[in-house]
């Protein structure tokens, strides 16, 4: 148990004391209005505190409208009033470092908007000149020849040439998500400087370069029967 | 009665609606639209604090994250085409029946004697191509900038949830023009998946609700194409928009 310090239990004391003719002389509630925000009963208890005690403290100040409970009888009804804005460098020992912030509003919204603009106006006027496939109706008894799985997974066709399509199209496609999906628990290097993470990078690199490369050939690179070509030789056999 | 000019009489109208009870139903108090927009640092914060914005960005961010050179706006951009896609996908549905009788029909109808029919059509094809696009390089930029490590380990998992659900989202697309490339692409694709080990078949008929493709794959993928997964890609992305912002704003400075 903390023991209350002597000023401190002496300072309640003469707050009591005061207090209790301090009453007598609280004058009513008037329904005058006044310029300022300050009530005026409020205003002329203060002035009276001073007068009794030039060397009033706050303490004593709080402790004398205690008896009065506050009366919800804002210019809102509101029940809460402000007494003081306290700066959080005065009471506490601030260890953030202060970080260099803007205001979203105007400088991200503007660039947020204007890329909006810029990828639907993109969109529209592609759209305008270049028109989306649509082949002849489906048939069955009908094999295109080359099919073709759509562009992102012809990394995953082109692997079916090599391995078994057990190993090709769940094995491998199903590790690398995984391993994906890991990354940030099995990379503990806390550095996100690229002189740190070289290995990382290098990997990472590697892995989408492979990825690249093989959607490049299953697109552009195999004709007929899924065999090799050259697209400027035998032309281009790849739809969107 | 003095004669009021135009520019007056404008102003006291929209004083008049502005203090009406319907207007500050609308605007929450604090609006800039309740009490007028001049430029201060204190309304600044007020455009994002009392709007809906407040839902996805703070009133301050970093300095450097706000340069395009670092996120390259490709979450952003992400974000918009799949916002683009809805809003096309929404016209597509009205002019379009998910069965094997009438899906290349319609598709053919709405290209050609639909009003901007094509043109939107297009705009869903191209935007859900470019998205894939939009995501993987995202992906990329995030790992490059070391951005998955802690405290952002988990909305990079998320994010890989995300790149699945766009792939699938394309993916359940490519089939619904009931086209030569629609058919053959995803069998290309489905053979694959019934390679999954011991459960092969069963995934495969899950898949294509039957033994073979048909109008039931149709109706099925037609189904996780405009409600599922668009459903489920909107509960995650609110939850990697959240993140982004609970785990500290962006990463960086580099
Ligand atoms: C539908 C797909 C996605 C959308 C709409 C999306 C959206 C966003 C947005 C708007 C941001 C804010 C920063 C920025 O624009 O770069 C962000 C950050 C982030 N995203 Fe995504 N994202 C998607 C997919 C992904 C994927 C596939 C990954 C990783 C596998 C990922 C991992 C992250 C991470 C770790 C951050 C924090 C980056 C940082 O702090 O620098 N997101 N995402």
């Amino acid at each position: 148990m903390a023991e209350i310090p002597d000023h401190l239990l002496k300072r309640a004391q003469e707050a009591r004391e005061r207090q209790a003719d301090g009453d007598e002389t609280t004058p009513a509630i008037t329904e005058e209005k006044s310029e300022s925000k300050i009530p005026d009963h409020l205003l002329e208890r203060t002035v009276a505190a001073k007068d009794r005690e030039p060397v009033a403290t706050a303490t004593a100040q709080v402790a004398s409208s205690a008896p009065l409970p506050p009366t919800g009888s804002g210019p809102g009804g509101n029940t809460q009033r402000l007494l003081t804005v306290v700066k959080s460098g005065s009471i506490q020992d601030v260890k953030l470092k202060p970080v260099d912030k803007v205001h979203v509003w105007p400088h991200l919204l503007i660039v947020e908007f204007v890329a909006a603009l810029a990828i639907t106006a993109f969109a529209t006027i592609f759209s305008i000149f270049v028109n989306a496939p649509l082949l002849e109706l489906a048939n069955f008894n009908q094999t295109p020849n080359p099919s073709k799985a759509p562009w992102y997974f012809l990394g995953l066709q082109e692997l079916l040439t090599m391995f078994h399509p057990m190993v090709a199209g769940v094995t491998i496609p199903g590790l690398a998500l995984f391993l994906l999906i890991l990354a940030p628990y099995i990379d503990k290097n806390p550095s996100n400087k690229p002189e740190d993470r070289k290995f990382a990078i290098s990997l990472m690199t590697i892995h989408l370069m492979f990825w690249g490369v093989l959607v490049m050939i299953g697109s552009f690179f195999r004709g007929p029967g899924f065999n090799f070509i050259f697209p400027w030789a035998e032309g281009l056999f790849f739809e969107l | 009665m003095p004669k009021q000019s135009i520019g007056e009489k404008l102003n006291d109208i929209s004083e008049q609606m502005k203090s009406s009870q319907a207007w500050g139903s609308i605007f929450r108090p604090g609006s800039i639209f309740r009490k007028g927009y001049s430029d201060s640092p204190r309304n600044r914060s007020y455009v994002v604090m009392n709007s809906l914005i407040y839902h996805l960005h703070p009133v301050k961010v970093k300095r450097h994250a706000v340069k395009v050179s670092y996120t390259l706006c490709l979450g952003g951009l992400s974000f918009f085409l799949f916002i683009l896609l809805t809003v096309t996908g929404i016209f597509l549905m009205f002019f379009y029946r998910p069965t094997a009788a009438q899906a290349w029909d319609d598709i053919y109808t709405l290209q050609t004697s639909v009003t901007f029919g094509l043109l939107v059509r297009n705009m869903h094809r191209w935007a859900a191509h470019l998205m894939v696009l939009t995501v993987f390089l995202h992906m990329a930029r995030v790992f490059y900038h070391g951005a998955y490590k802690a405290p952002r380990e988990f909305n990079w998992v998320i994010g890989v949830i995300l790149l699945t659900l766009t792939l699938l989202l394309s993916f359940t697309g490519y089939l619904l023009p009931w086209d030569q490339l629609a058919l053959w692409a995803v069998t290309v694709g489905t053979n694959m998946m019934g390679y999954t080990p011991v459960f092969g078949d069963q995934v495969r008929f899950v898949l294509l609700g039957g033994v073979e493709i048909g109008t039931d794959t149709l109706l099925r993928w037609y189904v996780l194409h405009v409600l599922m997964l668009p459903f489920v890609a909107v509960i995650f992305m609110a939850i990697h928009f959240w993140r982004v912002r609970k785990d500290g704003g962006i990463s960086g400075p580099l």
